[in-house]
């Protein structure tokens, strides 16, 4: 018997009920478009993430001390910035930051608990970060510790509202200050919100806002650019190299850390992963539904159709004919389901992302994926009503009411 | 000698073993010859439907051997079974086990989807118009079964049953389920393939029917107890 035929007959068999037949693939429907739509999600949050912390600058590793490691005697100091610029070739800019909490008054506004980010003249460019209007400090300015500043684009909104914050002055603390520019807006990044912040040259931070028990020229960390991604690695071990020797240290057991922007990428991926794993369990939960629901409709068929199978099996048709065509059956069902989950699951994943609230991208593997996902439970799940079709003694079947 | 179409040797059918065994043939001997008509009548219970199921290829011999059309089938696995009977037999049933949803074209191309002969549709469909046109509904091909009378519907079945051209037809009970007139339409329909040359075996309890055909087998506990021509038969004298 050929295939063609035994297709027909198969799905002359789903056409007897409809609306029965419909229902049952919905399981396999919500599976297939939940597969797709997951993955669309997460590949879309992942890409966001990533094109995020790559905007925190190009090729950037971010070096930060560890406290209380034994026989550390110093922390992370100015001069280590300025050794690294020097002795390491693959850095092509190396700027350092130390942090302070202020209160910062400008206009009529005051603003409780800012973040005073003292930076070096290099910070824009280590960090890819565009001035939005006026200008940085040079290093002239920073190294004289001239007093200005420039403010996140939150803080210049904040302050001086539609007015141009370039060449006002500011006080933060009991320091005044003029404002010699504005960044450009950059919003929250991996938990960071650089539009409320402030940038000062270091040295104002050294001087001014450093209690001084914690040291004059401690700084939080120290960022270096290094000239194309595959350097990366290279100039890690240099960093390392040259900072165990300062800090007399064992640069296996180093007083500080190195990070990249991978390793900053990969934590945050790990929410994502563990949102999508979460919905993978959902989605092949529905599959498994699913083909569940197909076994009970396929085994309710082959009880309802008990006469035909008798019937045909009297006329000729092999335990192996009746066997395949209510595989088939089955298996049409199912991929039938998982054609339109596929369409529903693009189409959902299409519509969260052109609503805007959700990036989402369609990962083309997932439809290969989730069509064969359903092809298989479909097998599955009709293989035991196919067989139970198969072995009906055609005697008991032909007298079967 | 021709060799008989149906040739059947100590025939035993035993349902279950030992204390418990019931017999429902007990060492059945039996030859039809192509060609022929013979009726199989006898009480419930006195085998005649577990006869009809072997030779049938429905069902498999506890012991003895069946020869069908010189072909030894008593050993067959259910799938040689299943070639067997789309080949050599054309069943006609009591309740004509039509599928109601396909019209009685479709009906009557059935046994070709399960046949080695591939043939293509248009072929196949002449096949079956043909059949339809020879047991007299040549105009009837795309009705569906509840369009059609009693009658009409059992004529459908035996177009389904010659279609492949069986050698063995196998009628139980044919006009069970028919008023007499249909009844009397279906048993002439009969005997013109009869008189065609196609080999008919019919289980029927009425004498009546049993008459028409020119042998007469009657069973009674599981045993042949006589077998002869129909027009003088004790097991026909005794009920009528």
């Amino acid at each position: 018997m050929s295939i063609t035929q035994t297709l027909q007959i198969a799905w002359e068999g789903l056409m007897l009920n409809r609306v029965r037949s419909f229902l049952t693939t919905l399981g396999i429907i919500i599976g297939v478009a939940s597969v797709i739509m997951m993955l669309a999600i997460s590949a879309g949050a992942e890409a966001a993430i990533a094109e995020q912390i790559n905007s925190l600058g190009a090729n950037l590793l971010i070096v930060s001390p560890i406290r209380g490691v034994p026989g550390a005697s110093r922390t992370m100091v100015y001069e280590d910035a300025e050794a690294i610029a020097e002795t390491v070739s693959s850095a092509t800019s190396v700027s350092a930051e130390q942090n302070a909490s202020q209160t910062v008054k400008g206009g009529s506004t005051t603003l409780e608990a800012i973040s005073i980010l003292g930076v070096t003249d290099s910070f824009p460019g280590v960090r890819d970060y565009a001035i939005g209007e006026g200008r940085f400090f040079t290093t002239e300015e920073n190294d004289r510790g001239v007093k200005v500043a420039v403010l996140g684009y939150g803080i210049a909104q904040d302050l001086f509202g539609e007015e141009s914050p370039i060449g006002q002055q500011i006080t933060i603390g009991s320091t005044r200050l003029t404002v010699i520019g504005v960044m450009a807006q950059k919003g929250i990044v991996a938990d960071v919100d650089y539009d409320g912040r402030v940038y000062v040259p270091i040295e104002i931070v050294f001087q001014k806002f450093m209690p001084t028990a914690i040291g004059g020229d401690r700084v939080r960390t120290i960022y270096v650019k290094a000239e194309s991604p595959e350097v990366i690695e290279s100039t890690i071990s240099q960093v390392t190299t040259v900072l165990a020797e300062r800090h007399d240290v064992d640069p296996a057991q180093p007083d500080f850390t190195i990070q990249t922007q991978q390793d900053i990428i990969s934590t945050q991926q790990a929410t994502t992963e563990a949102f999508r794993d979460l919905l993978g369990w959902v989605a092949g939960v529905s599959l498994v539904v699913g083909g569940i629901g197909i076994m009970n409709i396929m085994l309710v068929s082959v009880t309802e159709r008990t006469r035909e199978i008798g019937l045909r099996q009297a006329l000729g048709a092999r335990p192996r004919d009746v066997q395949l065509q209510f595989l088939l059956e089955a298996l049409i069902l199912s991929l039938a389901g998982g054609l339109v989950g596929v369409l529903a699951g693009v189409g959902g994943s299409t519509l969260f992302g052109a609503l805007g609230e959700m990036r989402t991208e369609i990962v083309p593997l997932s439809i290969p994926l989730a069509f064969t996902a359903a092809g298989s439970v479909g097998i599955f799940f009709g293989y035991y009503p196919a067989t139970k079709a198969a072995q009906l003694d055609p005697i008991v079947a032909l007298r079967h009411e | 000698m021709e060799t008989p179409l149906i040739e059947i040797t100590d025939l035993q059918k035993v349902y279950g073993v030992g204390d418990i065994a019931v017999y429902a043939l007990r060492k059945v001997s039996l030859n039809i010859r192509s060609g022929e008509f013979a009726a199989v009548m006898g009480p419930s219970g006195s085998g005649k439907s577990t006869l009809m199921n072997i030779l049938g290829c429905l069902d498999r011999p506890t012991d003895g051997t069946y020869r069908l059309d010189g072909e030894d089938v008593s050993h067959m696995n259910r799938a040689e079974l299943a070639g067997v009977r789309n080949r050599k037999i054309g069943f006609i049933f009591q309740s004509f086990n039509l599928l109601p949803r396909l019209s009685a074209l479709k009906n009557v191309m059935l046994p070709m989807l399960y046949s080695d002969v591939i043939m293509p549709l248009e072929e196949r469909e002449i096949l079956a118009a043909e059949a339809l046109e020879r047991v007299g509904l040549g105009r009837r091909l795309h009705h569906r079964p509840n369009e059609l009378s009693g009658g009409q519907q059992q004529r459908v079945a035996i177009a389904r049953a010659l279609i492949n051209r069986p050698p063995l037809i196998l009628a139980d009970e044919p006009t069970g389920n028919l008023d007499t007139h249909s009844s009397a339409e279906i048993m002439s329909l009969l005997a013109d393939l009869h008189t065609q040359g196609v080999t008919i075996a019919m289980v029927t309890h009425d004498p009546e029917r049993a008459a028409q055909a020119e042998r007469v087998i009657c069973m009674r506990d599981g045993q042949v107890v006589s077998d002869g021509r129909g027009d003088r038969h004790e097991c026909l004298e005794r009920r009528s």
